[in-house]
C-alpha cells in the first residue's frame, strides 16, 4: 500500500509517497527532497504526532479560560481523548504562563502547560 | 498636554518591538497607546503554536511570543496606556486619544510610530446575498469568542476563505466539538500555509473546495444553511453547480486590510497594492518623523518578520528624534510582473547599512530566479526553489551597491520561471 504525505517540515511542501507492507513496515520512501522529509514521512506512517493548543477553564480569573499547549507532541489518535480530559478540567486563578495545568494528560506522559497569564478577578 | 519623544500607536507585536528598539537606541521618553485591555495585540487570541521559529528558533504560541515582548516593555520601563483609543493624529504630530481614566488626552510627540495592525474584511466587503441572520462572523471574531471568552459560536460551520486564520479556526472549532462542513476558496489555490492545510484540514477530513464560493445565506434569526457554487476562471458562479449546505455558522476568512484611517487623516500617501503607507528603508512615511510598521504597513504572514520590520522603524524613529538623519537622497523600488509589491518603496542611498527589500509574488513558482536591476542593469540574480503568494520573500541590497546609485534611480525586482 502507498500512503501519500505532504511534508510540512518546511514551506516546500513536498509530496512524499511511503510504500508500506501488510505488517505496516516501510518498504520505500520517495518524493522527498531532503533527509528531514524522509524522517517526517516515516513518523507520519508509523506514529503520527501533533502538538495540541487549546484552552482550560479558569475559576475566579479575569478571563473564563486560559490558553495552553501540550509540552510535547501527542499521539495523533489521542488528540480528541486529550481534548475531553482538558475540557473537563478546572484550574483556579491566578494562572501564570508556564504553569503545569494537567499532568500526564490521558496517560501519555505529556503535560498541559499554560501559555498565558490569567490573573485572579 | 503631555510631551513624549516617541508615541507608538498600537501595543501589538509591531508597536512593542518598535518601542523596545527605540528605547535600546537611547530614547527614554516613549509612550505606547493600546486600544485593547492588554498589550499583545492579536497574538493574545492566536493560541496555536508556530510563532517565533524565525526570530527565537523555537515554536511558541501567540500569547507566549507576545509575553516575551511584554516582559521587555516592563523591564525597560516603557510607559503604556491600555484601553486607550487614538482618535486623531495631526500633521505636527499631536496625538489625540481617549480612555476612561484620563479622559481626553492631547500628546505632543517628536516622532510617531504607526503600528495599528490590520482587520479582517467583513461580510459587507463581499456582497454575499442572503438574509441578515446571526451566525455570520469573521474567523478572527470566532477565534476571540473561543480562545479568550471561552464559548463556542456555533455547531455546524462553513468557512469561506482558506487563509491561515480560516484554516486555524477550522481545526479549533473541530477540536471543541463543532462539525466543520467545508472550507470554500474562491481562488483555484489556497493562500494558507501548506502545513496549515495538512494539519488543520486533512488531519480532520475537512474538505477544501477550491474555485468555490458562497452565493446565498439562508435563515431568519439564525443561519440555517448556505448555498455554495463553483466559479469559472472569471470567478463567476457556474449555473447548475449550486449546492445547499446546512449549517448554523458562516466564518469569513477572506483577507486582511491594514487599518489606516489615522494614517489617511494625517494625509500620508498610501501604496495602492499594500494599502499601507509608502515608506523608506527606516519605514518612515512621506511625513518626516512619522513611521509605520507591522500589518498596518503591509500584511505579513509571519509575526517574526513584523518584529524585525518594527525594530527597523524603532531605530529610525530614535535616529530621527536624536537628529541623526541627514537630508535623504532617494531611489525607488518597483515590482514588475509577478512581483506585486515591494516594501520599502524608496531607499535613501546615503544610508550606511545594507537594505533588505521585502516583496510578495502574485502566483506560485517552482525553481524560479529573482532578478534585481538598477536603472535597467541587472545587479542581483538569486535562485529560489519555491515562491508563493502566501510567503513573503526578501532580497538584500548591499551598502556597497547603494553607494553606486544616484538620486532618483529605480530598482526593479522581477521573477523568471
Amino acid at each position: 500500500m502507498i500512503r501519500n504525505i505532504t511534508c510540512v517540515t518546511c514551506p516546500m511542501g513536498c509530496s512524499i509517497a511511503v510504500e508500506i507492507n501488510e505488517a505496516g513496515e516501510i518498504i520505500s520512501i520517495t518524493g522527498n527532497t531532503c533527509k528531514r522529509g524522509e524522517t517526517y514521512a516515516a513518523n507520519e506512517v508509523t506514529h503520527p504526532a501533533r502538538s495540541l493548543a487549546t484552552t482550560v477553564r479558569v475559576n475566579g480569573g479575569v478571563y473564563n479560560v486560559v490558553p495552553c499547549k501540550s509540552s510535547d507532541d501527542l499521539p495523533k489518535e489521542k488528540i480528541f481523548d486529550c481534548m475531553k480530559e482538558i475540557n473537563s478540567a478546572r484550574v483556579d486563578a491566578p494562572v501564570k504562563l508556564g504553569d503545569i495545568l494537567i499532568e500526564n494528560v490521558c496517560g501519555t506522559g505529556i503535560n498541559i502547560i499554560a501559555t498565558n497569564h490569567c490573573p485572579a478577578k | 498636554m503631555l510631551n513624549y519623544d516617541i508615541v507608538v500607536v498600537g501595543g501589538g507585536p509591531a508597536g512593542m518591538a518598535a518601542a523596545i528598539k527605540a528605547k535600546e537606541c537611547g530614547v527614554d521618553s516613549i509612550l505606547i497607546l493600546e486600544r485593547a485591555e492588554t498589550l499583545g495585540g492579536i497574538l493574545e487570541q492566536c493560541i496555536h503554536t508556530g510563532f517565533g521559529l524565525q526570530y527565537f528558533g523555537e515554536q511558541l504560541s501567540g500569547p507566549e511570543y507576545a509575553d516575551r515582548f511584554i516582559e521587555q516593555v516592563n523591564a525597560l520601563e516603557i510607559e503604556y496606556k491600555t484601553d486607550t483609543m487614538v482618535l486623531d493624529i495631526t500633521e505636527d504630530k499631536t496625538v489625540y486619544a481617549v480612555n476612561k481614566k484620563d479622559g481626553m488626552l492631547e500628546i505632543k510627540a517628536k516622532s510617531v510610530i504607526l503600528a495599528m495592525g490590520c482587520r479582517e474584511r467583513p461580510r459587507g466587503a463581499l456582497n454575499i446575498a442572503g438574509t441578515r441572520a446571526s451566525g455570520i462572523m469573521t474567523a478572527g471574531t470566532a477565534q476571540k469568542y473561543v480562545n479568550i471568552d471561552g464559548y463556542m459560536p456555533g455547531k455546524k460551520v462553513v468557512i469561506l476563505g482558506s487563509g491561515d486564520i480560516g484554516l486555524i479556526m477550522a481545526r479549533r472549532m473541530t477540536l471543541e466539538g463543532a462539525k466543520v462542513e467545508c472550507v470554500c476558496e474562491l481562488m483555484p489555490y489556497s493562500s494558507g500555509l501548506t502545513r496549515n492545510i495538512v494539519q488543520c484540514l486533512e488531519d480532520f477530513d475537512i474538505p477544501l473546495y477550491l474555485s468555490t464560493t458562497v452565493i446565498d445565506i439562508h435563515g431568519k434569526d439564525r443561519v440555517t444553511g448556505v448555498t455554495i457554487a463553483s466559479v469559472d476562471e472569471n470567478r463567476k458562479p457556474i449555473p447548475g453547480s449550486e449546492r445547499y449546505i446546512e449549517c448554523d455558522t458562516l466564518l469569513l476568512s477572506v483577507g486582511l486590510i491594514p487599518e489606516n484611517e489615522l494614517t489617511k487623516n494625517i494625509g500620508i500617501g498610501l501604496d495602492r497594492v499594500t494599502n499601507g503607507a509608502v515608506v523608506d528603508e527606516y519605514r518612515q512615511t512621506d511625513h518626516e518623523g512619522i513611521f509605520a510598521c507591522g500589518n498596518v504597513l503591509h500584511v505579513h504572514d509571519l509575526v517574526d518578520f513584523v518584529t524585525q520590520e518594527s525594530q527597523i522603524a524603532g531605530e529610525g524613529a530614535a535616529k530621527y528624534v536624536k537628529g541623526e538623519k541627514s537630508e535623504p537622497e532617494y531611489i525607488f523600488a518597483k515590482g514588475i510582473g509577478a512581483v506585486r509589491y515591494i516594501v520599502p518603496q524608496k531607499i535613501n542611498i546615503k544610508n550606511d547599512g545594507d537594505v533588505k527589500l521585502f516583496f510578495r509574488v502574485g502566483s506560485t513558482f517552482k525553481n524560479a530566479t529573482v532578478k534585481v536591476s538598477y536603472n535597467g542593469g541587472e545587479i542581483i540574480s538569486r535562485k529560489r526553489p519555491r515562491l508563493a503568494p502566501g510567503e513573503m520573500e526578501n532580497v538584500t541590497i548591499k551598502n556597497s551597491m547603494l553607494r553606486e546609485f544616484s538620486e532618483g534611480g529605480t530598482i526593479e525586482i522581477t521573477v523568471e520561471a
